[in-house]
């Protein structure tokens, strides 16, 4: 009698936990899914580029669902952000991006380099996905390619900025560039070669690269630093180098200027280079305290927490996944028809809640580049590097 | 030209040690250990977290990393390459049970210590500059310690009775065995002994290099063409190698750069030139 009591009692506490799981999911499915894919790099030495992606993209959502969803037309959504790591290898960008065709997702952040961003092109185009790629060739958004959205500011667009900038303000004349040999800093590296030329600064080195898994630049750096340039660029350097770099080129006795047209990591400079790295010029998003909201500062608190550090990078790759709500707020009939989302990258606009400026707006940009609006406009801010921290040199736009 | 000879030995010096223990497991268990690049970046991360965030000595860091990767060695020679080996006759299961400690190990470093790069504060300030040669103390302090640290291994192999088996397991394993070694014991014992060099090393020159997740593959390809100048299994072999990358690097990257990145197309044409007429590297196997 006593056994049938406890079984007739565990019955009733397993029944009660089912119930109580049904419930809870229930609720939870109160909200629709709207599944937004990232394909791009989360392994290896150039992690971090994708890993700020995923995590910027995971914390927005984390805020969005947590304040119950976003609405979108009638309806309100979850946010689900679907991840693959392509571990920067083209062919594994195309599976990633077939993986998001296969889950009926119309919207994916990345790949974050040029030869991936290229490769899943027609996988994109054929299965109705927009992607938004952090690759600069201009061909991907350029008709008639049109599924392409650039998704940061191209070097292209930011070098100039920055060597002139220094040519009239810091008497830049001469000017020598150094570059990882793949295909992303390469490129940059020539178009960076091409703006110097053409604003009449004199290229002293233009061919030195070196292989991205270096880890000691002393050897690379010692014939640039007796060239005695005024200005070192490092072309689409790697977070995780450009410490080294400066540290290196600072040990051999450089005292000139040092700039790159990708976006850095103030702690990451900070533990490799220390002081040497003070007066390294870089490119960020919304990141400086100096033009920051509060949204951006509850954004940087929630990432953090989240993950246990901030990474600067996501000062710019916090934009893509607003981006995309935010036009599909604009049109919720684009949520599941790529067509009306094109459509309405023409005239969207929308406030940015990322910067104090209350007149900063979100807007698709891109026509003098591309000749169509196939970029997002996020501040071209121009930092330079000072204990530990970025300071807005001057802040530049992107049309 | 002064700077280039320079820049050589000390990429040489570092490079030597890197190789000394992929070539020293290599030699004893006939295992190609391709998780030595990874071993080394943890051995990295280690000290970067004592020095580093705790900010005790360099010296303590040095000896963090140095036993945690020799216990972990052990316990990976013991609970994954000895019942493996006891098993397979296949050395292919070795090779893919290495690759796939390495592809856990990634995994598990970028889950532990993040996507960022990191690096510590210099353990030595100032740069010695005479006009011919600059070169910052850290790095003449470094190439001295990986000098003084591959004498002493030297010495180790050499003189002690560890040593003297781990030669005699090397050079003939069922004499060894017949003689009354203790294959078990040294195999554990060296392999541990490799995974504390790639550790040492590791940790030695994250105070030159930093560290990231992610460049471990890196690592272990650079150790494997320096066996492979030296000659696979032969500790004389793996210096050899070492010093002459560290060298080829120096004078490419120097003489070469004009024409862009070719340093390391010629480094790669050269070793096939050259395995294709000396397929055992300088030295060849086995050493003792």
């Amino acid at each position: 009698m006593a056994a049938q009591r406890s079984t007739l009692k565990i019955l009733g506490v397993v029944s009660a936990l089912v119930a109580a799981t049904a419930l809870g999911n229930a609720a939870l499915a109160a909200n629709p899914k709207l599944k937004i894919g990232f394909v791009g790099v989360t392994s290896g030495p150039a992690a971090a580029w994708g890993t700020s992606n995923v995590r910027s993209m995971q914390t927005l959502a984390d805020m969005w669902n947590g304040a119950g969803g976003v609405k979108i037309g009638d309806k309100t959504y979850d946010i689900e952000v679907v991840t693959f790591d392509d571990q920067k290898d083209p062919k594994l960008s195309i599976q990633g991006m077939e993986k998001m065709a296969q889950q009926g997702i119309h919207y994916v952040v990345g790949p974050n380099v040029d030869d991936g961003a290229a490769a899943v092109r027609p996988v994109a185009e054929k299965n109705n996905i927009i992607y938004f790629p952090y690759a600069f060739p201009k061909t991907l958004y350029q008709k008639p390619a049109s599924n392409a959205v650039l998704g940061m500011v191209a070097n292209y667009q930011s070098g100039p900025a920055i060597y002139k900038y220094l040519k009239d303000n810091k008497g830049v004349k001469t000017i020598a560039f150094v570059a990882a040999n793949e295909s992303d800093p390469l490129s940059q590296r020539d178009s960076g070669v091409e703006a110097a030329k053409a604003l009449g600064l004199k290229v002293v080195a233009s061919k030195d690269t070196y292989a991205n898994d270096t880890t000691d630049f002393t050897p690379v750096l010692t014939p640039i630093v007796a060239l005695k340039p005024d200005l070192l660029v490092l072309s689409g350097v790697a977070p995780a180098n450009a410490p080294l770099l400066i540290r290196a080129a600072r040990e051999l006795g450089y005292t000139g200027l040092m700039s790159t047209e990708t976006a850095q990591d103030a702690n990451v400079l900070k533990e490799g280079a220390g002081k040497l790295a003070d007066g390294f010029i870089s490119v960020g998003g919304a990141s400086t305290p100096e033009i920051r909201s509060d949204q951006m500062v509850k954004f940087i608190d929630t990432y953090t927490k989240k993950f246990g550090e901030y990474n600067d990078e996501s000062n710019t790759k916090v934009y893509a996944l607003e981006y995309i709500v935010d036009t599909l707020k604009a049109n919720p009939a684009a949520v599941d028809n790529i067509g009306e989302f094109k459509k309405t990258m023409d005239t969207f606009s929308a406030p940015n809640p990322y910067l104090k400026d209350a007149n900063a707006r979100l807007t698709y940009v891109g026509m003098t580049s591309f000749g169509q609006k196939r970029q997002l406009s996020v501040p071209m801010v121009v930092n330079e590097y000072e204990n530990g921290a970025f300071k807005t040199l001057f802040v530049g736009h992107v049309d | 030209m002064e700077q280039v000879i320079v820049n050589g030995l000390y990429l040489g010096a570092q490079y030597a040690l890197i190789a000394l223990g992929l070539t020293l497991i290599f030699s004893l268990m006939n295992v190609l250990n391709f998780a030595h690049g990874q071993m080394y970046v943890l051995g990295a991360f280690v000290t970067y977290t004592v020095y580093g965030q705790w900010h005790l000595p360099f010296v303590v860091a040095l000896i963090a990393s140095s036993l945690t990767l020799f216990a972990l060695g052990a316990l990976i020679e013991m609970f994954l390459f000895r019942p493996v080996i006891r098993r397979s006759k296949r050395e292919e299961s070795t090779m893919l049970l290495a690759a796939a400690i390495a592809f856990l190990f990634d995994a598990g470093i970028l889950l532990i210590f993040g996507e960022k790069g990191h690096g510590v504060p210099k353990i030595v300030r100032g740069v010695l500059n005479t006009g011919a040669i600059i070169i910052p103390y850290d790095r003449i302090l470094v190439a001295c310690l990986a000098v003084v640290f591959i004498a002493v291994f030297m010495a180790f192999m050499q003189f002690s009775r560890v040593g003297r088996a781990m030669r005699a397991l090397a050079q003939d394993r069922v004499a060894a065995q017949l003689m009354g070694v203790n294959v078990d014991r040294y195999s554990m014992i060296g392999f541990a002994l490799g995974a504390l060099l790639a550790g040492l090393i590791g940790g030695l020159l994250v105070a030159i290099t930093g560290v990231s997740s992610g460049i471990g593959t890196a690592v272990s390809t650079k150790a494997f063409m320096m066996v492979m100048i030296g000659g696979a299994g032969v500790v004389g072999g793996a210096i050899a190698g070492g010093f002459i990358l560290g060298m080829l690097e120096a004078v490419g990257l120097s003489v070469l750069h004009a024409y862009g990145d070719i340093t390391y197309l010629v480094i790669f044409a050269s070793l096939m030139v050259f395995l294709a007429i000396r397929p055992n590297g300088l030295m060849g196997k086995p050493w003792g």
